[in-house]
């Protein structure tokens, strides 16, 4: 009967969807303190938004008949805010059965009904880097996501045209999970280095391979193609430059380690993930154009990262290397702006600097700065309202826009958001707050090794 | 002549070269902090002067004469606030996340009401600095494991000893039973779950009814009892003298550890409490003071307001609850004063969220005598910023704890100094 019921629910719930009218994305938000990013702070302006584009910035803009009018008076208005390293809205984070699983999507495991894709617009965020776990030192896939929650397709979350990313891992998690679990390398940051260059060589040699073949079809069509192999083939994609590695890491000696093998390989499209190390190399990341995205001030939460300081960014940053502030927590995502201003507080960041950390950074590393992380004419309407300076402690997002939608409203939105309620849910599932998701990277682990107590019972 | 110049004038630079680069040292005495707010959280905001004398605070306005030999510091453009106090973390006791040979809050056993945070505290963890330099003065360090995991201390958080930090408060904590999940790895089944739960209620009530009775036996008893450390960390609490501190956060286990505090006459702070917002007014009227936090976190449950974390202190405190802040942390309790203003942020306002980490502490704790407010003759633990405490870009500039000025360095501070301008640069 409980199931009827549910499935009476679902029909008519779907239904509502199918009936409403797809909302176009046309609005004028009007009177704002626009934080531009890119181009200075402009009082008292509008942003005309049409097709979930930004058409026109100015004064006294009228809207079109039909258009939504936001009245941001007395507001400030930013872009949305961009995560490039996350776990929600996935139901895996991690393929922990091998040192290399490049051949695995994120995108495949995408997950609509995550409150967590909620929680984090209220709190400005329009995009997320859904990551692969660090388990491996190849791991899967990642995929860029708008957070149009609200949708039940999977694939509606996707950021169509966004560049491949793929997850790669040093350190301490991979040793932990494949030397201390399984026994096989590595063990060892030694090890570390050996698995990522035999598999940039199995793609390389495999690329030759297909490469020859292309020749030789030419002049003799019965030419036997090699064997697919997508995971040598995702190799090949990284070599030919077609994928961005984000690469969790924490010291500076793995940092400088897989900065060699890149070399050797050609590989130029690096962001190197928490590195919490970076400001030890600063000079050397910099140099090689690698990227570095990075936590506020999480420290201390396992060895390699006892070493640490909060002025990473400002470091980083004063450096010349592109940083970016990152959650890798469901509950971190919901105040980046705030996690931004820490950069104020450790190194006296400008206003510009410590919002472009969780803007047009991000963007660049994510390879999206052409459509996302400024408020300018012809980007995607993601936009974030907040009735104080972000930057502020006292700064409560009040609305937040993706392609031109309001998907969060502090002013009307229900209390409870969620998109699938379980009719047979009898206890409820009441999570303890005292314990931050430190490594969200490491979820998925803890049941192939039983890793239970190590991972979750600890505080982190 | 000319040489022996120079070579002198070397010597004199390498001196202070060498001067420069010895570690910073607390330095104690009388200081002046002249021309300054002082924002005393008791009494009102006043201008003038704040003195600090052989450990205390000495003289608080405009007419504070300043004895001879004492340190002028010119605070013009400052605030000078009480230091905050952290009503719940781990400080001390733990070192590194993942190592849990540097955990020393989780004792094997459900029930060590007898093993003490204080004997743990290491003097010299480096998470201490990190967070005094961010204007907290003053924590509650607190065993977690088990129904009874020991005794927890407050300390201040500067010294060489564990006695020279000890702050004046200890109590028992408690991890009232949870009827619920611990979380997305607790895979337990609802009736194991229901199991888990009503044994964990018979063995609290065993442990009660036996330590009572251990009391009765041993205020009778004149002769030599057996060796039993355990019921004697627990003798204070059943007779209602000791504090107990509850852990206690799901709606329906705060009304049972209400019901269970007024049967049991325990005296009781509740720790945690993060759905006290739902029974705000029962807490209310059972008159128990609440120390709640981390106010950074989600909601306990899919189905609530994403800011019920952000607003649960300020709605409890309307409610007419004594609330505290806490952040549960040890790495970053340095965040205290950004879950305050958050706090501050999301209904409870400035003013009652600087008392949550000042001056309500203090009193729950009952050593409001002596910290939590400027006050003359209370401890000098004072915190000089250059703006609102809470704000993020809010610098620190003078920070005191027992009256020693502490210099404000930590790791965090070395490491940027070293690396901002690494020297050498960029390899060759």
């Amino acid at each position: 009967m409980k199931h009827m019921l549910f499935f009476m629910c679902l029909f008519f719930l779907s239904g509502i969807e199918l009936l409403a009218q797809p909302d176009p994305g046309n609005l004028l938000i009007r009177n704002g303190t626009v934080l531009t990013i890119t181009d200075g702070i402009r009082a008292n302006t509008d942003i005309l938004v049409e097709n979930g584009k930004i058409k026109r910035i100015g004064k006294n803009l009228r809207a079109p008949q039909g258009y939504q009018t936001i009245d941001a008076t007395g507001m400030h208005v930013m872009p949305g805010i961009i995560d490039a390293h996350s776990h929600i809205a996935i139901d895996a984070v991690n393929e922990a059965t091998n040192p290399v699983t490049a051949e695995v999507f994120v995108g495949d495991a995408l997950d609509p009904f995550d409150i967590s894709i909620y929680r984090a617009l209220a709190g400005g965020v329009t995009i997320s880097h859904a990551m692969h776990g660090s388990a491996n030192a190849i791991g899967g896939q990642c995929e860029t996501i708008k957070h149009h929650w609200g949708v039940w397709d999977p694939q509606g979350l996707v950021m169509e045209g966004a560049p491949r990313t793929i997850k790669f891992a040093l350190g301490e998690n991979p040793m932990r999970v494949h030397g201390e679990g399984y026994n096989k390398m590595p063990r060892t940051r030694m090890g570390v280095e050996q698995v990522i260059r035999e598999a940039f060589e199995e793609g390389k040699r495999y690329q030759a391979e297909w490469d020859a073949y292309d020749r030789k079809r030419m002049t003799n069509a019965k030419t036997v193609a090699p064997a697919f192999d997508l995971r040598k083939q995702t190799m090949a994609d990284i070599l030919n430059g077609e994928i961005i590695i984000h690469c969790h890491s924490y010291r500076a000696d793995e940092i400088l380690m897989l900065l060699d093998v890149l070399e050797d390989y050609g590989v130029d499209k690096i962001c190197f993930q928490h590195v919490n190390e970076g400001f030890k190399i600063a000079p050397e990341l910099a140099a090689y154009g690698a990227h570095a995205s990075v936590f506020s001030d999480w420290w201390a939460y396992k060895f390699e990262v006892y070493y640490s300081t909060a002025y990473n960014a400002t470091i980083l940053t004063r450096n010349g290397v592109v940083t970016s502030i990152n959650s890798d927590s469901g509950e971190l995502i919901r105040h980046l702006y705030h996690e931004a201003a820490k950069t104020q507080k450790y190194g006296g960041l400008t206003d510009d600097e410590a919002l472009a950390l969780i803007t047009i950074n991000p963007a660049i590393q994510l390879g999206i700065q052409d459509r996302v992380g400024s408020i300018e004419v012809g980007k995607d309407a993601d936009i974030a309202i907040f009735n104080d300076h972000p930057l502020s402690i006292y700064a409560i997002p009040q609305k937040t826009i993706v392609d031109g939608i309001v998907r969060f409203d502090i002013d009307s939105d229900p209390a409870d958001m969620r998109m699938d309620v379980d009719p047979e849910e009898e206890l409820p599932a009441f999570m303890l707050t005292d314990r931050h998701d430190h490594e969200s990277c490491m979820k998925d682990v803890e049941m192939i090794y039983g890793l239970n107590e190590l991972l979750f019972n600890h505080k982190h | 002549m000319k040489k022996t110049f120079l070579f002198l004038l070397t010597l004199l630079f390498m001196q202070s070269v060498t001067l420069s680069q010895q570690v910073a040292k607390p330095e104690y005495g009388s200081f002046a902090l002249t021309n300054v707010t002082i924002e005393t959280v008791t009494n009102g905001t006043v201008q003038g002067t704040l003195l600090i004398r052989n450990g205390k605070i000495a003289g608080i306005g405009e007419n504070v004469s300043i004895p001879q030999g004492t340190k002028v510091i010119d605070c013009t453009g400052f605030t000078v606030y009480p230091g905050m106090i952290d009503g719940g973390t781990t400080l001390g006791l733990s070192e590194v996340g993942s190592i849990s040979l540097t955990q020393d809050y989780n004792e094997v056993g459900d029930f060590t009401p007898h093993v003490q945070a204080l004997t743990a505290v290491n003097p010299n963890s480096v998470h201490i600095p990190v967070t005094r330099v961010n204007g907290v003065t003053t924590v509650l360090t607190m065993p977690k494991s088990g129904l009874f995991p020991g005794t927890a201390s407050l300390i201040h958080l500067h010294g060489y000893t564990p006695q020279q930090m000890e702050a004046g408060f200890s109590g028992v904590v408690l991890n009232f039973p949870n009827s619920g999940r611990r979380g997305r790895w607790d895979r337990r089944t609802d009736e194991e779950v229901k199991k888990d739960y009503e044994e964990d209620m018979k063995k609290l009530s065993d442990i009660w009814g036996r330590s009572k009775q251990y009391a009765e036996m041993k205020d009778k008893e004149t002769g030599l009892m057996e060796y039993n450390p355990e019921m004697d960390a627990m003798i204070p609490l059943v007779k209602g003298n000791g504090h107990l501190l509850i852990e206690v956060n799901k709606r329906e286990d705060i009304l049972s550890a209400i019901k269970w505090v007024r049967e049991h006459g325990a005296k009781a702070i509740f720790m945690g409490v993060s759905e006290g917002w739902r029974v705000a007014d029962s807490l209310a009227a059972a008159d128990i003071p609440v120390i709640t936090g981390p106010v950074l976190s989600v909601p306990g449950r899919a189905s609530d307001r994403y800011d019920v974390a952000y607003r649960n202190a300020g709605v409890m405190q309307k409610a007419g609850v004594q609330v505290a802040i806490r952040t549960n942390e040890s790495e970053n309790v340095r965040n205290l004063p950004f879950n305050a203003g958050f706090a501050a942020a999301y209904g409870m306002g400035k003013k009652e969220a600087l008392r949550a980490v000042t001056i309500v502490p203090a009193q729950i704790f009952g050593v409001d005598d002596q910290i939590g407010s400027l006050e003359v003759g209370k401890t000098a633990n004072v915190i000089v910023s250059d703006g609102d405490p809470f704000e993020t870009k809010t610098q620190f500039q003078h920070l005191f704890i027992n009256g020693w000025k502490v210099p404000l360095e930590s790791r965090h501070t070395l490491l940027y100094d070293e690396f901002l301008e690494r020297s050498p640069g960029l390899r060759e």
